[in-house]
Protein backbone atom coordinates (compact mmCIF):
# COMPACT_ATOMS: atom_id res chain seq x y z
CA UNK A 1 0.00 0.00 0.00
CA UNK A 2 2.91 2.33 0.77
CA UNK A 3 6.11 1.91 -1.17
CA UNK A 4 9.28 3.98 -0.97
CA UNK A 5 11.92 3.59 -3.67
CA UNK A 6 15.50 4.86 -3.74
CA UNK A 7 14.79 7.83 -1.53
CA UNK A 8 17.59 10.41 -1.30
CA UNK A 9 17.25 13.31 1.12
CA UNK A 10 19.68 16.13 1.80
CA UNK A 11 19.73 18.81 4.49
CA UNK A 12 21.74 21.43 2.62
CA UNK A 13 25.02 19.64 1.98
CA UNK A 14 24.36 16.83 4.43
CA UNK A 15 23.29 13.59 2.84
CA UNK A 16 20.83 12.27 5.42
CA UNK A 17 19.05 9.49 3.57
CA UNK A 18 21.05 7.53 0.99
CA UNK A 19 18.77 5.50 -1.19
CA UNK A 20 16.21 3.92 1.10
CA UNK A 21 13.58 1.55 -0.28
CA UNK A 22 10.87 0.03 1.85
CA UNK A 23 7.38 -1.39 1.66
CA UNK A 24 4.42 -1.30 4.01
CA UNK A 25 1.56 -3.71 3.29
CA UNK A 26 -2.04 -3.21 4.27
CA UNK A 27 -2.74 -4.06 7.91
CA UNK A 28 0.89 -4.45 8.95
CA UNK A 29 3.02 -2.82 11.57
CA UNK A 30 6.34 -1.98 9.99
CA UNK A 31 9.14 -0.52 12.04
CA UNK A 32 12.28 1.41 11.21
CA UNK A 33 14.88 0.99 13.91
CA UNK A 34 18.35 2.39 14.28
CA UNK A 35 20.41 4.71 16.42
CA UNK A 36 20.47 8.52 16.51
CA UNK A 37 21.12 10.14 13.17
CA UNK A 38 20.39 7.02 11.15
CA UNK A 39 17.77 8.90 9.11
CA UNK A 40 14.64 7.30 10.54
CA UNK A 41 12.76 10.50 11.31
CA UNK A 42 13.95 12.10 8.08
CA UNK A 43 12.45 9.21 6.13
CA UNK A 44 9.16 9.63 7.99
CA UNK A 45 9.08 13.41 7.47
CA UNK A 46 9.72 12.89 3.78
CA UNK A 47 6.84 10.43 3.51
CA UNK A 48 4.48 12.85 5.23
CA UNK A 49 5.57 15.71 2.96
CA UNK A 50 7.32 17.93 5.53
CA UNK A 51 10.65 17.53 3.70
CA UNK A 52 11.19 17.31 -0.05
CA UNK A 53 13.48 14.51 -1.24
CA UNK A 54 16.21 15.09 -3.79
CA UNK A 55 15.20 12.00 -5.72
CA UNK A 56 13.29 8.77 -5.37
CA UNK A 57 9.63 7.98 -5.24
CA UNK A 58 6.97 7.40 -2.60
CA UNK A 59 3.80 5.76 -3.79
CA UNK A 60 0.64 5.32 -1.78
CA UNK A 61 -2.03 3.12 -3.35
CA UNK A 62 -0.25 3.59 -6.64
CA UNK A 63 -0.24 7.38 -6.43
CA UNK A 64 2.96 9.38 -6.28
CA UNK A 65 3.34 11.40 -3.04
CA UNK A 66 6.56 13.27 -3.79
CA UNK A 67 5.65 16.89 -4.44
CA UNK A 68 2.23 16.64 -2.79
CA UNK A 69 1.97 19.22 0.04
CA UNK A 70 1.80 17.93 3.62
CA UNK A 71 -1.81 18.92 4.23
CA UNK A 72 -2.98 17.02 1.14
CA UNK A 73 -1.18 13.90 2.25
CA UNK A 74 -3.15 13.98 5.51
CA UNK A 75 -6.33 14.14 3.47
CA UNK A 76 -5.32 10.97 1.65
CA UNK A 77 -5.07 9.02 4.89
CA UNK A 78 -1.38 9.15 5.81
CA UNK A 79 -1.16 10.83 9.18
CA UNK A 80 1.97 11.49 11.18
CA UNK A 81 2.30 11.75 14.94
CA UNK A 82 5.36 14.00 15.12
CA UNK A 83 8.28 13.29 17.41
CA UNK A 84 8.11 15.25 20.64
CA UNK A 85 4.32 15.09 20.39
CA UNK A 86 3.51 18.68 19.40
CA UNK A 87 0.14 18.91 21.07
CA UNK A 88 -1.65 22.27 21.07
CA UNK A 89 -0.61 23.24 24.62
CA UNK A 90 -3.10 26.02 25.14
CA UNK A 91 -6.07 24.00 24.01
CA UNK A 92 -7.97 21.45 26.05
CA UNK A 93 -7.78 17.72 25.38
CA UNK A 94 -11.20 17.90 23.73
CA UNK A 95 -10.16 20.79 21.49
CA UNK A 96 -7.02 18.93 20.46
CA UNK A 97 -9.13 15.98 19.39
CA UNK A 98 -11.45 18.33 17.50
CA UNK A 99 -8.41 19.67 15.66
CA UNK A 100 -7.61 16.13 14.58
CA UNK A 101 -10.95 16.02 12.80
CA UNK A 102 -10.15 19.27 10.99
CA UNK A 103 -10.62 17.81 7.52
CA UNK A 104 -13.86 16.00 8.34
CA UNK A 105 -17.44 17.19 8.16
CA UNK A 106 -19.41 14.22 9.48
CA UNK A 107 -20.46 15.30 12.97
CA UNK A 108 -21.81 11.89 14.00
CA UNK A 109 -18.72 10.07 12.80
CA UNK A 110 -16.50 12.53 14.65
CA UNK A 111 -18.46 12.00 17.88
CA UNK A 112 -18.22 8.22 17.47
CA UNK A 113 -14.49 8.34 16.80
CA UNK A 114 -14.00 10.53 19.83
CA UNK A 115 -15.65 7.87 21.96
CA UNK A 116 -13.38 5.28 20.39
CA UNK A 117 -10.33 7.35 21.24
CA UNK A 118 -11.53 7.65 24.82
CA UNK A 119 -12.00 3.87 24.93
CA UNK A 120 -8.42 3.41 23.77
CA UNK A 121 -7.12 6.07 26.14
CA UNK A 122 -9.38 6.18 29.21
CA UNK A 123 -6.91 8.53 30.82
CA UNK A 124 -7.66 11.18 28.21
CA UNK A 125 -11.33 10.99 29.11
CA UNK A 126 -10.50 11.78 32.74
CA UNK A 127 -8.60 14.83 31.57
CA UNK A 128 -10.79 15.95 28.70
CA UNK A 129 -11.20 19.53 29.91
CA UNK A 130 -7.57 19.99 30.92
CA UNK A 131 -5.11 22.11 28.93
CA UNK A 132 -2.91 19.79 26.87
CA UNK A 133 0.25 21.58 27.99
CA UNK A 134 -0.36 20.50 31.60
CA UNK A 135 -0.56 16.79 30.79
CA UNK A 136 2.31 14.44 31.59
CA UNK A 137 4.60 13.28 28.78
CA UNK A 138 2.82 9.95 28.43
CA UNK A 139 -0.58 11.56 28.36
CA UNK A 140 0.60 14.02 25.72
CA UNK A 141 1.81 11.10 23.61
CA UNK A 142 -1.61 9.48 24.00
CA UNK A 143 -3.28 12.73 23.03
CA UNK A 144 -1.08 13.14 19.97
CA UNK A 145 -1.97 9.62 18.89
CA UNK A 146 -5.65 10.10 19.66
CA UNK A 147 -5.64 13.34 17.72
CA UNK A 148 -4.10 11.61 14.72
CA UNK A 149 -6.72 8.84 14.92
CA UNK A 150 -9.46 11.48 14.74
CA UNK A 151 -8.55 12.10 11.13
CA UNK A 152 -9.30 8.44 10.34
CA UNK A 153 -5.87 7.54 9.03
CA UNK A 154 -5.33 4.50 6.87
CA UNK A 155 -1.66 4.58 7.70
CA UNK A 156 -0.45 6.00 11.00
CA UNK A 157 3.14 7.25 11.01
CA UNK A 158 4.53 7.19 14.53
CA UNK A 159 7.80 8.98 15.30
CA UNK A 160 9.48 7.73 18.48
CA UNK A 161 6.37 7.27 20.60
CA UNK A 162 8.50 5.97 23.48
CA UNK A 163 10.71 9.06 23.67
CA UNK A 164 11.16 10.32 27.22
CA UNK A 165 8.61 8.00 28.76
CA UNK A 166 8.88 5.72 31.79
CA UNK A 167 9.23 2.00 30.94
CA UNK A 168 5.77 1.17 32.25
CA UNK A 169 4.21 3.83 30.06
CA UNK A 170 6.19 2.67 27.06
CA UNK A 171 4.63 -0.76 27.50
CA UNK A 172 1.18 0.74 27.68
CA UNK A 173 1.71 2.87 24.58
CA UNK A 174 2.97 -0.09 22.59
CA UNK A 175 0.06 -2.29 23.56
CA UNK A 176 -2.24 0.50 22.38
CA UNK A 177 -0.39 0.69 19.07
CA UNK A 178 -1.01 -3.02 18.70
CA UNK A 179 -4.73 -2.49 19.43
CA UNK A 180 -4.96 0.32 16.89
CA UNK A 181 -3.37 -1.96 14.33
CA UNK A 182 -5.71 -4.85 15.21
CA UNK A 183 -8.63 -2.55 14.49
CA UNK A 184 -7.42 -2.09 10.95
CA UNK A 185 -4.99 0.83 10.83
CA UNK A 186 -1.65 0.19 9.18
CA UNK A 187 1.27 1.51 11.22
CA UNK A 188 4.72 2.69 10.24
CA UNK A 189 6.70 3.00 13.43
CA UNK A 190 10.04 4.72 13.90
CA UNK A 191 11.78 3.72 17.11
CA UNK A 192 15.05 3.70 18.98
CA UNK A 193 13.65 1.20 21.42
CA UNK A 194 14.26 -1.75 19.11
CA UNK A 195 13.18 -4.36 21.65
CA UNK A 196 9.70 -2.96 22.06
CA UNK A 197 9.32 -2.14 18.38
CA UNK A 198 10.27 -5.66 17.26
CA UNK A 199 7.90 -7.19 19.79
CA UNK A 200 4.82 -5.78 18.06
CA UNK A 201 5.96 -5.36 14.44
CA UNK A 202 5.40 -7.63 11.48
CA UNK A 203 8.30 -6.40 9.43
CA UNK A 204 11.36 -4.36 10.30
CA UNK A 205 14.14 -2.36 8.67
CA UNK A 206 17.40 -1.49 10.38
CA UNK A 207 18.88 1.86 9.38
CA UNK A 208 22.45 3.00 9.79
CA UNK A 209 23.77 6.39 8.62
CA UNK A 210 21.10 6.80 5.98
CA UNK A 211 21.11 3.26 4.59
CA UNK A 212 19.09 0.14 5.22
CA UNK A 213 21.56 -2.44 6.48
CA UNK A 214 19.15 -5.22 7.38
CA UNK A 215 15.54 -6.07 6.81
CA UNK A 216 13.22 -8.97 7.44
CA UNK A 217 10.32 -10.09 9.55
CA UNK A 218 10.42 -8.79 13.08
CA UNK A 219 10.92 -12.28 14.44
CA UNK A 220 13.92 -12.88 12.18
CA UNK A 221 15.55 -9.63 13.16
CA UNK A 222 14.90 -10.12 16.85
CA UNK A 223 16.68 -13.48 16.55
CA UNK A 224 19.55 -12.16 14.42
CA UNK A 225 22.90 -12.06 16.10
CA UNK A 226 23.94 -8.74 14.56
CA UNK A 227 20.81 -6.91 15.63
CA UNK A 228 20.96 -8.32 19.13
CA UNK A 229 24.53 -7.17 19.53
CA UNK A 230 23.97 -3.72 18.14
CA UNK A 231 20.54 -2.75 19.40
CA UNK A 232 19.15 -5.20 21.90
CA UNK A 233 21.94 -5.15 24.42
CA UNK A 234 23.51 -8.55 23.87
CA UNK B 1 -33.51 32.86 15.78
CA UNK B 2 -30.18 31.35 16.64
CA UNK B 3 -28.30 32.59 19.64
CA UNK B 4 -25.26 33.77 17.68
CA UNK B 5 -27.37 36.09 15.56
CA UNK B 6 -29.08 37.35 18.70
CA UNK B 7 -25.73 38.10 20.30
CA UNK B 8 -24.62 39.94 17.17
CA UNK B 9 -27.78 42.04 17.11
CA UNK B 10 -27.22 42.90 20.75
CA UNK B 11 -23.65 43.98 20.01
CA UNK B 12 -24.86 46.03 17.08
CA UNK B 13 -27.41 47.64 19.41
CA UNK B 14 -24.67 48.55 21.86
CA UNK B 15 -22.65 50.06 18.99
CA UNK B 16 -25.68 52.11 17.90
CA UNK B 17 -26.24 53.45 21.43
CA UNK B 18 -22.56 54.32 21.74
CA UNK B 19 -22.68 56.02 18.37
CA UNK B 20 -25.78 58.05 19.30
CA UNK B 21 -24.21 59.13 22.58
CA UNK B 22 -20.92 60.28 21.03
CA UNK B 23 -22.59 61.81 18.02
CA UNK B 24 -24.97 63.72 20.27
CA UNK B 25 -22.06 65.09 22.26
CA UNK B 26 -20.27 66.10 19.07
CA UNK B 27 -23.32 67.89 17.67
CA UNK B 28 -23.99 69.76 20.91
CA UNK B 29 -20.26 70.52 21.09
CA UNK B 30 -19.80 68.97 24.50
CA UNK B 31 -16.86 67.29 22.79
CA UNK B 32 -14.75 69.98 21.15
CA UNK B 33 -12.81 69.94 17.90
CA UNK B 34 -9.61 68.67 19.51
CA UNK B 35 -11.23 65.60 21.00
CA UNK B 36 -13.30 64.99 17.89
CA UNK B 37 -10.07 64.71 15.95
CA UNK B 38 -8.73 62.31 18.53
CA UNK B 39 -11.91 60.26 18.44
CA UNK B 40 -11.44 59.72 14.73
CA UNK B 41 -7.80 58.92 15.36
CA UNK B 42 -8.83 56.37 17.98
CA UNK B 43 -11.09 54.67 15.49
CA UNK B 44 -8.36 54.57 12.85
CA UNK B 45 -5.99 53.14 15.43
CA UNK B 46 -8.56 50.55 16.45
CA UNK B 47 -8.77 49.38 12.84
CA UNK B 48 -4.97 49.28 12.60
CA UNK B 49 -4.51 47.44 15.89
CA UNK B 50 -7.22 44.84 15.37
CA UNK B 51 -6.04 44.15 11.82
CA UNK B 52 -2.45 43.72 12.99
CA UNK B 53 -3.79 41.45 15.71
CA UNK B 54 -5.14 39.12 13.03
CA UNK B 55 -1.58 38.60 11.82
CA UNK B 56 0.42 38.81 15.05
CA UNK B 57 -2.18 37.67 17.54
CA UNK B 58 -4.29 35.03 15.83
CA UNK B 59 -1.84 33.56 13.39
CA UNK B 60 1.31 34.17 15.42
CA UNK B 61 3.30 35.68 12.55
CA UNK B 62 5.40 38.52 13.87
CA UNK B 63 4.87 41.38 11.42
CA UNK B 64 6.08 44.90 12.16
CA UNK B 65 5.56 46.61 8.83
CA UNK B 66 1.94 47.61 9.25
CA UNK B 67 2.63 51.29 8.58
CA UNK B 68 3.56 50.34 5.03
CA UNK B 69 0.08 49.03 4.26
CA UNK B 70 -1.42 51.98 6.09
CA UNK B 71 0.60 54.25 3.77
CA UNK B 72 -0.51 52.42 0.63
CA UNK B 73 -4.15 52.90 1.62
CA UNK B 74 -3.61 56.56 2.48
CA UNK B 75 -1.90 57.35 -0.83
CA UNK B 76 -4.00 55.19 -3.13
CA UNK B 77 -7.16 56.67 -1.62
CA UNK B 78 -5.82 60.19 -2.01
CA UNK B 79 -4.80 59.57 -5.63
CA UNK B 80 -8.37 58.48 -6.33
CA UNK B 81 -9.96 61.61 -4.88
CA UNK B 82 -7.33 64.29 -5.56
CA UNK B 83 -5.81 63.19 -8.85
CA UNK B 84 -8.59 61.25 -10.48
CA UNK B 85 -11.60 62.98 -8.97
CA UNK B 86 -13.47 59.96 -7.68
CA UNK B 87 -15.68 59.82 -4.58
CA UNK B 88 -14.87 58.50 -1.14
CA UNK B 89 -16.39 55.02 -1.66
CA UNK B 90 -14.11 54.44 -4.64
CA UNK B 91 -11.13 55.70 -2.64
CA UNK B 92 -11.99 53.32 0.22
CA UNK B 93 -12.36 50.33 -2.07
CA UNK B 94 -9.20 51.05 -4.07
CA UNK B 95 -7.16 51.80 -0.93
CA UNK B 96 -8.30 48.60 0.73
CA UNK B 97 -7.77 46.38 -2.27
CA UNK B 98 -4.39 47.77 -3.25
CA UNK B 99 -3.03 47.33 0.27
CA UNK B 100 -4.44 43.81 0.20
CA UNK B 101 -2.76 43.01 -3.11
CA UNK B 102 0.61 44.23 -1.88
CA UNK B 103 0.06 42.22 1.32
CA UNK B 104 -0.67 39.12 -0.70
CA UNK B 105 2.33 39.51 -3.02
CA UNK B 106 4.67 40.19 -0.13
CA UNK B 107 3.10 37.56 2.11
CA UNK B 108 3.64 34.68 -0.28
CA UNK B 109 7.44 34.70 -0.09
CA UNK B 110 8.00 36.24 3.37
CA UNK B 111 5.61 34.03 5.32
CA UNK B 112 7.96 31.14 4.72
CA UNK B 113 10.20 32.89 7.24
CA UNK B 114 9.74 32.45 10.96
CA UNK B 115 9.98 34.62 14.03
CA UNK B 116 12.82 37.12 13.95
CA UNK B 117 13.39 36.73 10.22
CA UNK B 118 9.81 37.56 9.37
CA UNK B 119 9.94 40.55 11.72
CA UNK B 120 13.02 41.92 9.95
CA UNK B 121 11.56 41.27 6.49
CA UNK B 122 8.31 43.07 7.31
CA UNK B 123 10.18 45.92 8.98
CA UNK B 124 12.21 46.31 5.81
CA UNK B 125 9.10 46.13 3.70
CA UNK B 126 7.43 48.97 5.60
CA UNK B 127 10.49 51.14 5.04
CA UNK B 128 10.73 50.20 1.35
CA UNK B 129 7.15 51.31 0.79
CA UNK B 130 7.77 54.59 2.58
CA UNK B 131 10.99 55.32 0.68
CA UNK B 132 9.34 54.50 -2.64
CA UNK B 133 6.58 56.97 -1.87
CA UNK B 134 9.17 59.54 -0.80
CA UNK B 135 10.68 59.38 -4.28
CA UNK B 136 7.55 59.42 -6.41
CA UNK B 137 7.00 62.99 -7.59
CA UNK B 138 3.47 62.19 -8.73
CA UNK B 139 2.34 61.92 -5.10
CA UNK B 140 4.35 64.89 -3.88
CA UNK B 141 7.56 63.16 -2.83
CA UNK B 142 9.01 64.39 0.43
CA UNK B 143 6.57 67.23 0.83
CA UNK B 144 3.61 64.88 0.82
CA UNK B 145 0.37 64.78 -1.09
CA UNK B 146 -1.54 67.92 -0.15
CA UNK B 147 -5.00 69.29 -0.72
CA UNK B 148 -6.89 66.12 0.13
CA UNK B 149 -10.53 66.97 0.84
CA UNK B 150 -11.85 66.07 4.29
CA UNK B 151 -14.24 63.36 3.24
CA UNK B 152 -13.91 61.23 6.35
CA UNK B 153 -16.68 61.99 8.79
CA UNK B 154 -17.19 60.69 12.29
CA UNK B 155 -20.19 58.50 11.37
CA UNK B 156 -18.32 57.05 8.39
CA UNK B 157 -15.25 56.17 10.45
CA UNK B 158 -17.40 54.75 13.22
CA UNK B 159 -19.47 52.42 11.07
CA UNK B 160 -16.54 51.25 8.97
CA UNK B 161 -14.76 50.43 12.21
CA UNK B 162 -17.79 48.53 13.49
CA UNK B 163 -18.05 46.58 10.23
CA UNK B 164 -14.37 45.62 10.37
CA UNK B 165 -14.62 44.62 14.02
CA UNK B 166 -17.57 42.37 13.20
CA UNK B 167 -15.67 40.84 10.33
CA UNK B 168 -12.62 40.14 12.47
CA UNK B 169 -14.71 38.73 15.31
CA UNK B 170 -16.47 36.34 12.94
CA UNK B 171 -13.21 35.46 11.24
CA UNK B 172 -11.73 34.38 14.57
CA UNK B 173 -14.70 32.11 15.26
CA UNK B 174 -14.78 30.62 11.77
CA UNK B 175 -12.98 27.51 10.52
CA UNK B 176 -10.41 29.85 8.93
CA UNK B 177 -9.78 31.61 12.21
CA UNK B 178 -9.42 28.34 14.08
CA UNK B 179 -6.91 27.16 11.51
CA UNK B 180 -4.95 30.37 12.15
CA UNK B 181 -5.06 29.80 15.91
CA UNK B 182 -3.80 26.25 15.39
CA UNK B 183 -0.88 27.58 13.36
CA UNK B 184 -0.04 30.00 16.16
CA UNK B 185 -0.21 27.23 18.76
CA UNK B 186 1.95 24.75 16.86
CA UNK B 187 2.74 24.97 13.21
CA UNK B 188 4.08 21.43 12.87
CA UNK B 189 1.03 19.96 14.53
CA UNK B 190 -1.25 22.10 12.37
CA UNK B 191 0.54 20.81 9.30
CA UNK B 192 0.11 17.20 10.37
CA UNK B 193 -3.62 17.84 10.98
CA UNK B 194 -4.06 18.64 7.32
CA UNK B 195 -4.10 22.43 7.59
CA UNK B 196 -2.59 24.24 4.61
CA UNK B 197 -0.48 26.50 6.81
CA UNK B 198 0.88 28.74 4.04
CA UNK B 199 -2.60 29.44 2.74
CA UNK B 200 -3.95 30.56 6.10
CA UNK B 201 -0.90 32.62 6.96
CA UNK B 202 -1.15 34.45 3.64
CA UNK B 203 -4.90 34.85 4.13
CA UNK B 204 -4.53 36.46 7.54
CA UNK B 205 -1.70 38.64 6.28
CA UNK B 206 -3.67 39.81 3.25
CA UNK B 207 -6.80 40.59 5.25
CA UNK B 208 -4.79 42.43 7.90
CA UNK B 209 -3.01 44.46 5.21
CA UNK B 210 -6.31 45.34 3.49
CA UNK B 211 -7.84 46.72 6.66
CA UNK B 212 -4.71 48.75 7.31
CA UNK B 213 -5.32 50.17 3.82
CA UNK B 214 -8.88 51.09 4.78
CA UNK B 215 -7.55 52.87 7.84
CA UNK B 216 -5.09 54.71 5.61
CA UNK B 217 -7.84 56.07 3.36
CA UNK B 218 -9.78 57.30 6.40
CA UNK B 219 -6.60 58.84 7.78
CA UNK B 220 -5.52 60.83 4.73
CA UNK B 221 -9.06 62.08 4.13
CA UNK B 222 -9.36 63.37 7.65
CA UNK B 223 -6.03 65.14 8.03
CA UNK B 224 -5.96 66.77 4.54
CA UNK B 225 -2.50 65.40 3.80
CA UNK B 226 -0.63 62.17 3.19
CA UNK B 227 2.97 62.65 4.24
CA UNK B 228 5.75 60.03 4.24
CA UNK B 229 6.72 61.06 7.78
CA UNK B 230 3.39 59.71 9.05
CA UNK B 231 4.32 56.22 7.99
CA UNK B 232 7.73 55.58 9.50
CA UNK B 233 8.55 52.43 11.41
CA UNK B 234 7.65 54.33 14.59
CA UNK B 235 4.05 54.12 13.42
CA UNK B 236 4.38 50.36 13.02
CA UNK B 237 5.72 50.15 16.54
CA UNK B 238 2.89 52.30 17.87
CA UNK B 239 0.38 49.87 16.39
CA UNK B 240 2.29 46.89 17.69
CA UNK B 241 2.41 48.46 21.15
CA UNK B 242 -1.37 48.75 21.16
CA UNK B 243 -1.76 45.10 20.26
CA UNK B 244 0.76 43.90 22.83
CA UNK B 245 -0.67 46.14 25.54
CA UNK B 246 -4.15 44.72 25.01
CA UNK B 247 -2.89 41.17 24.72
CA UNK B 248 -1.82 39.33 21.56
CA UNK B 249 -4.76 37.40 20.19
CA UNK B 250 -7.49 39.39 21.92
CA UNK B 251 -9.56 41.64 19.66
CA UNK B 252 -11.12 43.51 22.54
CA UNK B 253 -7.58 43.81 23.92
CA UNK B 254 -6.41 45.53 20.73
CA UNK B 255 -9.40 47.87 20.87
CA UNK B 256 -8.59 48.75 24.48
CA UNK B 257 -4.91 49.19 23.68
CA UNK B 258 -5.73 51.53 20.80
CA UNK B 259 -8.10 53.60 22.92
CA UNK B 260 -5.78 53.83 25.93
CA UNK B 261 -2.62 54.70 24.02
CA UNK B 262 -4.27 57.19 21.67
CA UNK B 263 -5.95 58.81 24.64
CA UNK B 264 -2.69 59.03 26.58
CA UNK B 265 -0.81 60.61 23.71
CA UNK B 266 -3.66 63.08 23.12
CA UNK B 267 -3.84 64.02 26.78
CA UNK B 268 -0.09 64.56 26.81
CA UNK B 269 -0.01 66.53 23.57
CA UNK B 270 1.13 69.64 25.45
CA UNK B 271 4.14 67.74 26.79
CA UNK B 272 5.34 65.74 23.82
CA UNK B 273 8.62 64.92 25.53
CA UNK B 274 6.72 63.21 28.36
CA UNK B 275 4.73 61.07 26.04
CA UNK B 276 7.49 58.64 25.14
CA UNK B 277 8.59 58.44 28.77
CA UNK B 278 5.12 57.50 30.00
CA UNK B 279 4.72 55.10 27.11
CA UNK B 280 7.91 53.30 28.01
CA UNK B 281 7.21 53.19 31.73
CA UNK B 282 3.74 51.81 31.01
CA UNK B 283 5.23 49.11 28.79
CA UNK B 284 7.89 48.15 31.32
CA UNK B 285 5.36 47.89 34.13
CA UNK B 286 3.06 45.85 31.91
CA UNK B 287 5.78 43.43 30.84
CA UNK B 288 6.84 42.93 34.44
CA UNK B 289 3.42 42.30 35.90
CA UNK B 290 1.35 41.13 32.97
CA UNK B 291 3.57 39.89 30.14
CA UNK B 292 0.58 38.44 28.28
CA UNK B 293 -0.99 41.92 27.94
CA UNK B 294 -4.08 43.29 29.64
CA UNK B 295 -6.42 40.52 28.52
CA UNK B 296 -4.01 37.78 27.46
CA UNK B 297 -5.71 36.11 24.53
CA UNK B 298 -9.14 36.25 26.16
CA UNK B 299 -11.92 38.48 24.92
CA UNK B 300 -13.57 41.02 27.16
CA UNK B 301 -17.25 40.22 27.43
CA UNK B 302 -20.13 40.61 29.82
CA UNK B 303 -19.68 36.99 30.79
CA UNK B 304 -16.06 37.60 31.72
CA UNK B 305 -17.10 40.45 34.02
CA UNK B 306 -19.81 38.27 35.50
CA UNK B 307 -17.44 35.41 36.17
CA UNK B 308 -14.96 37.82 37.76
CA UNK B 309 -17.68 38.74 40.22
CA UNK B 310 -18.33 35.06 40.85
CA UNK B 311 -14.78 34.74 42.13
CA UNK B 312 -12.37 34.95 39.27
CA UNK B 313 -13.22 31.69 37.57
CA UNK B 314 -12.08 31.78 33.97
CA UNK B 315 -14.60 31.62 31.18
CA UNK B 316 -13.66 31.48 27.56
CA UNK B 317 -16.91 32.63 26.00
Amino acid sequence: MLEVKDLEVYYGAIHAVKGISLKVDDGQIVTLIGSNGAGKSTTLHTISGLIKPKSGSISFDGQELVGVPAHDIVGRGLVQVPEGRHVFSNMSVMENLDMGAYLRNDKDGIARDKEKVFELFPRLFERKGQMAGTLSGGEQQMLAMGRALMSRPRVLLLDEPSMGLAPLLVKEIFSIIKTINDEGTTVLLVEQNANMALSIADHAYVLETGRIVLSGTAAELAASEAVRKAYLGG
Amino acid sequence: MNSLVKADIRKLGIAAVLFAAIYGMLETEIIGAFWELNLVLIMINIILATSLNMINGYTGQFSIGHAGFFAIGAYMGAIMTVKLGYDMPVALIVGTISAGIVGFLVGLPTLRLNGDYLAIATLGLGEIIRICILNIEYVGGASGLMGIPRLTTFPMAFWIMVAILFFIKNFKNSAYGRACLAIRENEIAADTMGIDTTRYKVMAFTLGASFAGTAGVLFSHYFFIAHPASFTFMRSFDILTMVVLGGLGSMTGSVTGAIVLTFISAALSDFPEWRMLIYSVAMIVLMLYRPQGLFGDKELSLQMIRSLKMGGKKNDD
